[in-house]
């Protein structure tokens, strides 16, 4: 779906910040509040916003444990559905926030959460690693997120400049 | 207690007015919780891959001096940038002199081209460097005032108005700091006329030519017939935020870039070479981050003058820069008066229009290279502000 120059203008603001109010959008494009509401609405309903979503640093929240682990899995493709079917089968445990088919020397690239790295090696362990067309599983646990999607999660966003200059 | 005038300090220094601006930067740095739009730089730190190509330059030992008219490859890249983003074309052996910044460009320029007595037509509001530079320069700077009525444009029979015997050049900002005002093409070609006819040189200040939001930036130099009496100042400082960098440059015919190599080579030698090195890096892999940063300037600029507006602040929508200069008028308080008590009650720190010339006055200028959320902040406070005066 092609958009126009205000819709991706749109699409770029609330990118960076969903909670932005739609009258503070429409003064930023310069476009009335109608107009906006509008394309907002359209941009939903073709599921081009597919959700707003808010990015939390859960290790900053006290008795919040939790792990996140990248696993690199060979698997044998199958025939008709190639690496469709075991990616599916994989990515519908809840477990599992992100599935990926890669090139290169492995195939599936999982991203999963579990509160312990118990809970994960479980989770390989008796779930992943029995899945008939899994051959092998390599998992890395996460030990510090540094950034996520663009975001730096502890930007140095002190203003450096001077008060007043010319 | 001395209060006698020092004697060491010659006597043109010492009758030089401070800037203005110095009053406000003391006043504010001694707040805490101050939003400032008072600041006239971009609030982007330099892009990541510029500042690591210049740490790599310094871990590779480039540390030396450079030619005095700046890396080879870099006014190469300069001449290159000049041709596609501007449509002018010049020489990097004759006509580029890399400089300290924008500011040391305008210095050479005056020095090179005013015998003691000479006039440089200054338009105002402008930034506060020009006049004392001519002075310095020994020069007589002759002010002439863009009006809010026309949006701050000047208009070709004021300058006439002022043009004499003895007047040398014009200096022309646009877009303007502190207005953000940008003279289109036919708005050029008339003051392009009149250097023609008398014979004037225009020293263009183009440093923020990149950021520009409604129509396409024409250069002075690309009028026909100008090149040839143009002095074009630019910079990386405000296109690229690389203002604590000190990097400018100078493109002018190979006659006055070769006077001005002399000044530039006897007081400073050359532009930090590091900074070169960062610059070149910008100017070949930098693109997408001018493009970026515009089109975040664009929104708040939008954002901020409709907020103005409608606070009662009325404000010409910039063509340029990334200053908004809204009308104070309706308060009934000197720009003085009024960027005082905004800053000691409300704590927004805005820069009073008077000191950027005569015609400021009843005006402030407001930067918006802040956050959108210290924008929204400032405008509440601001509103606030003349609710109660």
């Amino acid at each position: 779906m092609k958009l126009t120059n205000n819709e991706l203008e749109i699409v770029e603001i609330l990118e960076k910040n969903a909670r932005i109010t739609t009258e503070d959008i429409a003064k930023m494009i310069g476009i009335s509040v109608e107009e906006t509401e509008q394309s907002i609405k359209k941009l939903e309903y073709n599921k081009i916003i597919v959700r707003y979503i808010s990015l939390i640093d859960w290790t900053k929240i006290e008795d919040h444990p939790g792990v996140r682990a990248m696993i690199d899995v060979k698997v044998t493709p199958k025939r008709g559905v190639g690496f469709d079917d075991i990616a599916e089968r994989i990515y519908r445990f809840d477990e599992v926030s992100s599935v990926y088919l890669m090139s290169g020397t492995y195939d599936l690239s999982i991203i999963i959460e579990g509160k312990s790295m118990n809970e994960v090696a479980n989770f390989v362990s008796r779930k992943l690693s029995i899945l008939d067309s899994v051959i092998s599983t390599t998992t890395h646990f996460i030990l510090k997120k540094y950034k996520h999607d663009g975001i730096i999660f502890e930007p140095d966003n002190k203003d450096k400049r001077i008060v007043v200059s010319p | 207690m001395h209060s006698t005038k020092s004697t060491y300090v010659s006597k043109m220094v010492s009758e030089l007015k401070p800037s203005g601006i110095r009053k406000f930067f003391d006043l504010a740095a001694g707040m805490d919780g101050v939003i400032s739009l008072g600041v006239g730089e971009p609030d982007f730190v330099t892009s990541w891959h510029v500042r690591e190509a210049a740490i790599a330059s310094l871990e590779q030992g480039y540390t030396s001096y450079t030619a005095n008219a700046g890396l080879l490859e870099l006014r190469e890249e300069i001449a290159n940038y000049m041709k596609t983003q501007f449509k002018v074309e010049y020489s990097p052996d004759t006509e580029i002199i890399v400089t300290v910044g924008a500011s040391s460009a305008i210095d050479i320029a005056m020095r090179t081209i005013l015998d003691p007595g000479d006039e440089v037509i200054v338009i105002e509001p402008c930034f506060v460097s020009y006049t004392p530079m001519v002075t310095l320069a020994g020069g007589v700077a002759v002010t002439v005032q863009a009006l809010k009525e026309n949006d701050f444009k000047i208009q070709p029979n004021q300058l006439k108005a002022v043009i004499t015997g003895k007047t040398k050049a014009i200096m022309l900002c646009s877009p303007n700091n502190p207005t953000g005002t940008m003279l289109n093409t036919e708005e050029l070609q008339a003051i392009a006329d009149l250097a023609i006819e008398y014979d004037l040189l225009i020293i263009a200040d183009e440093i923020y030519a990149e950021l520009v939001y409604d129509e396409e930036y024409t250069s002075m130099a690309a009028i026909e017939g100008m090149q040839e009496r143009t002095i074009l100042v630019s910079g990386f400082s405000k296109s690229f935020a690389m203002t604590g960098w000190r990097l400018g440059f100078v493109c002018a015919p190979p006659e006055i870039s070769e006077a001005m190599l002399k000044i530039h080579q006897y007081a400073l030698m050359c532009a930090s070479t590091t900074a070169q090195y960062g610059a070149l890096e910008a100017l070949r892999n930098g693109r997408p981050d001018v493009d970026e940063m515009v089109k975040s300037y664009r929104r708040r600029r939008n954002y901020i003058v409709q907020s103005l507006n409608e606070i009662g602040l009325t404000c010409h929508a910039p063509g340029g820069a990334f200053y908004a200069f809204p009308s104070i008028e309706s308060t009934g308080l000197t720009s003085q008066e009024f960027a005082e008590q905004l800053l000691l009650k409300e704590g927004v720190a805005v820069v009073p229009g008077d000191v950027f010339g005569e015609s400021g006055e009843g005006h402030i200028r407001c930067s918006y290279a802040s956050s959108l959320e210290q924008l929204q902040e400032a405008v509440k406070r601001m509103k606030y502000f003349i609710d109660s005066l």
